[in-house]
């Protein structure tokens, strides 16, 4: 009974320190020091919120950069990835069908390789970002279907050039780009 | 692999030696009570814990108190749990109007919290309210670590102290733990979060219009505050259903790599702890050792499995549920960490991962986590591993086996026994059932041996309390949640109720001095023999099932077969 008695007490003790009075020091401290971040990093154009800058969102019109495929066509209710085994047929019909609209799409020579997250899905279904290389094999198509000219063609490289991101710290993780904010600087173009 | 793949692996594993000893020796001085620097910060805190809740701090108990104790704190927090689920829809911060958890989803969650588990059934982001995630479930992350951690201090105690039965006060070791330990260690991890671009808010979900004119609905919530508990604690339970794949879990590749070393970061540190505590540094580092030679074996197998070709793919790389960000070195680093610790938390989706690695990942979590393992867990489970190998040990010279100057007698042998036993009956029994019912069988995602891979990981898994999924499976369903919650339950109290007997019937021992005859197990040697019982006891148990799994899968994809 005193056991009963202790556990109890105890339970309600850690519950308001670890379950309200820590989410709300760390929130209140997130919420003055680092709003925006804490917010979910938001981006807004002209007063509307266009997205976040860290959840991908689906682009397949011919004037923008292609997201990679995802499982939850980048709707983040809920997020998730196909969770296919690599013996399973779906995926590699998929994975097939993704190269050669890859290819078809962006007009490019059928031996050219393609980077591989261009034709899996995420694990989240929403990653915000693709290689630069994936990138650049996209240049041409978006060149044509938005009528830009030499130069204009010039700026959409520097743009990618601009907003590759380098492994973190120079060693950590992978060289992207954030197809987000390429649409939106593609969109700046004049 | 390039170089900077390598150098990111090694930068990983010369941060976590290097922060054993530090974090390991500020342990010590918390759990035995000895002066440390956030004494001063936070000593005022842990007496008003004891004035509030009328723990008497000075009062030791016996192993069955102690264990009493810590169940009926967890069947509290069990009740606890469950009840807030399935009454969710009316209960407050519920920005998303979810409805109510089904009786079955609200039993398997509350045990896999319970039971420092996290495996999840669900969805974050689709059912439970932000007071479910913040008022159940983060307290279940301080908590159920604490109580793995008092656990380890019993044991320790029954080991160091002599011809006593006392093993300490199971209130103040959780209470240290989590005082002093991980709720400091979180705060800290969670601005640092915050800073990368996790979200930590109780607003609506944002509606935004997408440039392409679509409307995407972005979830929120307080998600820093639960991710850095999650990671410390090795509980693993996403926020959201992706889990540290999630952008708003895991923005950067540096919060990956600081995510990555939360989970392995106590429970490397607590080896150096119990070398401190039982008299003799080297002790731990022995057991650090058995333990870092297993964990880079498994991640060199994987990562050699996941930069091969296969005649399915050819020449890609396996990029499928994988992130750009991370890319394949840091998820499969991940992935050995997350299944070795028992944390389970994942980065890239282990149902895509090669048929190797994936396998890889599956023995961790049978040998019964005890590769640096869960925050407590892990180490007491290697210490039962421990004593089986003192027991063969001793078997082949003839002589009473000795652990520290402590007979091992048959009692602690027989315990031992069932320590290791009943997680594994779980998962053969379990699998076997669901492999052969159609309850079982229509939850796959996967045809062909992956379809049996998803079931034999998802009952290593609720065994091993780690969490992680083979996530293709369909696993919110009245037949799983209902085994799993109970595999969870044995892999958790079905080791901790023999491990505290252990530690009782040991604290009555006396302590034999040293001698010439003594067997050594601080040595090379002992590290050899201690793996090599971890590999045949713990691995040829399962062997049978992982050949019709992931090894049938592999020879079938190197043949290029689908299914």
């Amino acid at each position: 009974m005193k056991t009963l008695v202790i556990s109890l007490k105890i339970f309600l003790f850690f519950t308001i320190l670890t379950g309200i009075i820590y989410p709300l020091l760390v929130t209140g401290i997130t919420q003055v020091i680092l709003p925006s971040k804490a917010n979910g990093s938001l981006i807004i154009r002209g007063g509307k919120k266009v997205g976040s800058e860290l959840i991908g969102q689906q682009f397949n019109s011919p004037l923008y950069f292609s997201s990679r495929p995802s499982a939850v066509s980048y709707n983040p209710l809920p997020s998730g990835g196909s969770n296919f085994g690599l013996t399973n047929m779906k995926l590699k019909k998929i994975a097939d069908s993704c190269e050669k609209q890859f290819i078809a799409f962006n007009q490019l020579d059928s031996r050219t390789e393609i980077p591989s997250e261009m034709i899996f899905a995420s694990a989240s279904g929403l990653d915000p970002h693709i290689s630069p290389g994936a990138a650049l094999l996209q240049v041409d198509r978006i060149t044509e279907a938005r009528r830009f000219n030499a130069i204009q063609k010039q700026k959409l490289v520097q743009c990618i050039k601009v907003l590759t991101e380098p492994p973190q710290f120079l060693c950590l993780g992978e060289e992207r780009i954030n197809v987000l904010l390429l649409n939106l600087a593609t969109d700046q173009i004049k | 692999m390039t170089t900077q793949d390598v150098i990111q692996v090694i930068l990983y594993f010369a941060l976590l030696i290097g922060l054993t000893p530090i974090l390991g020796n500020y342990m010590f001085k918390v759990f035995s009570g000895q002066k440390h620097f956030m004494l001063p910060v936070l000593g005022w805190l842990e007496k008003l814990t004891y004035k509030i809740t009328g723990v008497d701090s000075g009062e030791e108990t016996n192993w069955k108190s102690y264990t009493f104790g810590l169940i009926m704190f967890s069947f509290i927090g069990f009740v606890f749990v469950y009840l807030i689920q399935v009454f969710q829809a009316h209960l407050p911060l519920n920005p998303a109007n979810l409805p109510n958890v089904s009786w079955h989803s609200a039993f398997n969650t509350s045990v896999s919290f319970m039971t420092n588990t996290n495996w999840q059934g669900y969805a974050g982001e689709t059912t439970l309210s932000y007071f479910v995630q913040m008022i159940g479930l983060t307290v279940q992350n301080f908590v159920s670590a604490a109580a793995g951690i008092a656990v380890l201090l019993a044991l320790i105690r029954g080991i160091a102290r002599k011809t006593t039965d006392k093993l300490g006060n199971f209130w103040v070791d959780l209470t240290r733990s989590t005082l002093y330990l991980l709720l400091p260690l979180s705060i800290l991890f969670a601005l640092v979060l915050v800073g990368q671009g996790v979200v930590q808010n109780f607003k609506h979900y944002e509606t935004v219009q997408t440039l392409q004119g679509a409307q995407q609905v972005i979830p929120m919530g307080p998600a820093a505050s639960q991710i850095a508990i999650k990671q410390l604690g090795t509980n693993g339970g996403g926020f959201f259903n992706a889990n540290s794949a999630h952008p708003f879990e895991n923005p950067t590749p540096f919060s990956n790599f600081l995510e990555m070393l939360a989970i392995l970061l106590i429970p490397a540190a607590l080896t150096f702890t119990y070398g401190k505590m039982v008299g003799s540094k080297r002790q731990g580092w022995t057991i650090f050792s058995a333990m870092l030679i297993l964990l880079i074996a498994g991640l060199s197998i994987s990562l050699y499995a996941e930069y091969s070709t296969n005649p399915i793919f050819g020449h890609f790389h396996l990029m499928e549920g994988k992130e750009t960000r991370f890319g394949i070195t840091n998820s499969i680093l991940w992935a050995t960490a997350t299944t070795s610790a028992s944390n389970g938390s994942v980065n890239a989706m282990h149902d895509s991962l090669s048929p190797i690695a994936g396998m890889i990942a599956m023995v961790n979590l049978m040998l019964g986590e005890i590769i640096f393992g869960g925050v407590g867990s892990g180490l007491y489970g290697m210490v039962i591993f421990i004593i089986i190998t003192v027991f063969i040990a001793g078997l082949m010279v003839g002589r009473t086996p000795e652990y520290l100057g402590k007979k091992i007698e048959a009692f602690e042998v027989q315990m031992a026994i069932i320590a290791i036993l009943l997680p594994n009956l779980v998962i053969q029994l379990f699998s076997a059932w669901a492999s052969v019912s159609n309850v079982g069988l229509s939850s796959l995602n996967n045809a062909g041996p992956h379809g049996f891979s998803e079931i034999l990981y998802a009952y290593s898994s609720a065994a091993g309390n780690n969490g992680s999924a083979f996530a293709g499976l369909n696993a919110n369903t009245v037949f799983y949640n209902l085994t799993i919650g109970i595999g969870m339950l044995i892999g958790r109290f079905g080791v901790i109720i023999p491990v505290m007997a252990i530690a009782g019937s040991m604290v009555k021992k006396k302590i034999t001095p040293l001698s010439a005859g003594t067997f050594r197990t601080d040595n090379g040697l002992f590290i050899g023999l201690l793996i090599a019982v971890i590999l045949i006891v713990g691995g040829l148990t399962h062997f049978p099932a992982l050949a019709l799994g992931p090894v049938v899968e592999h020879l079938l994809m190197n043949s290029g077969i689908t299914f």
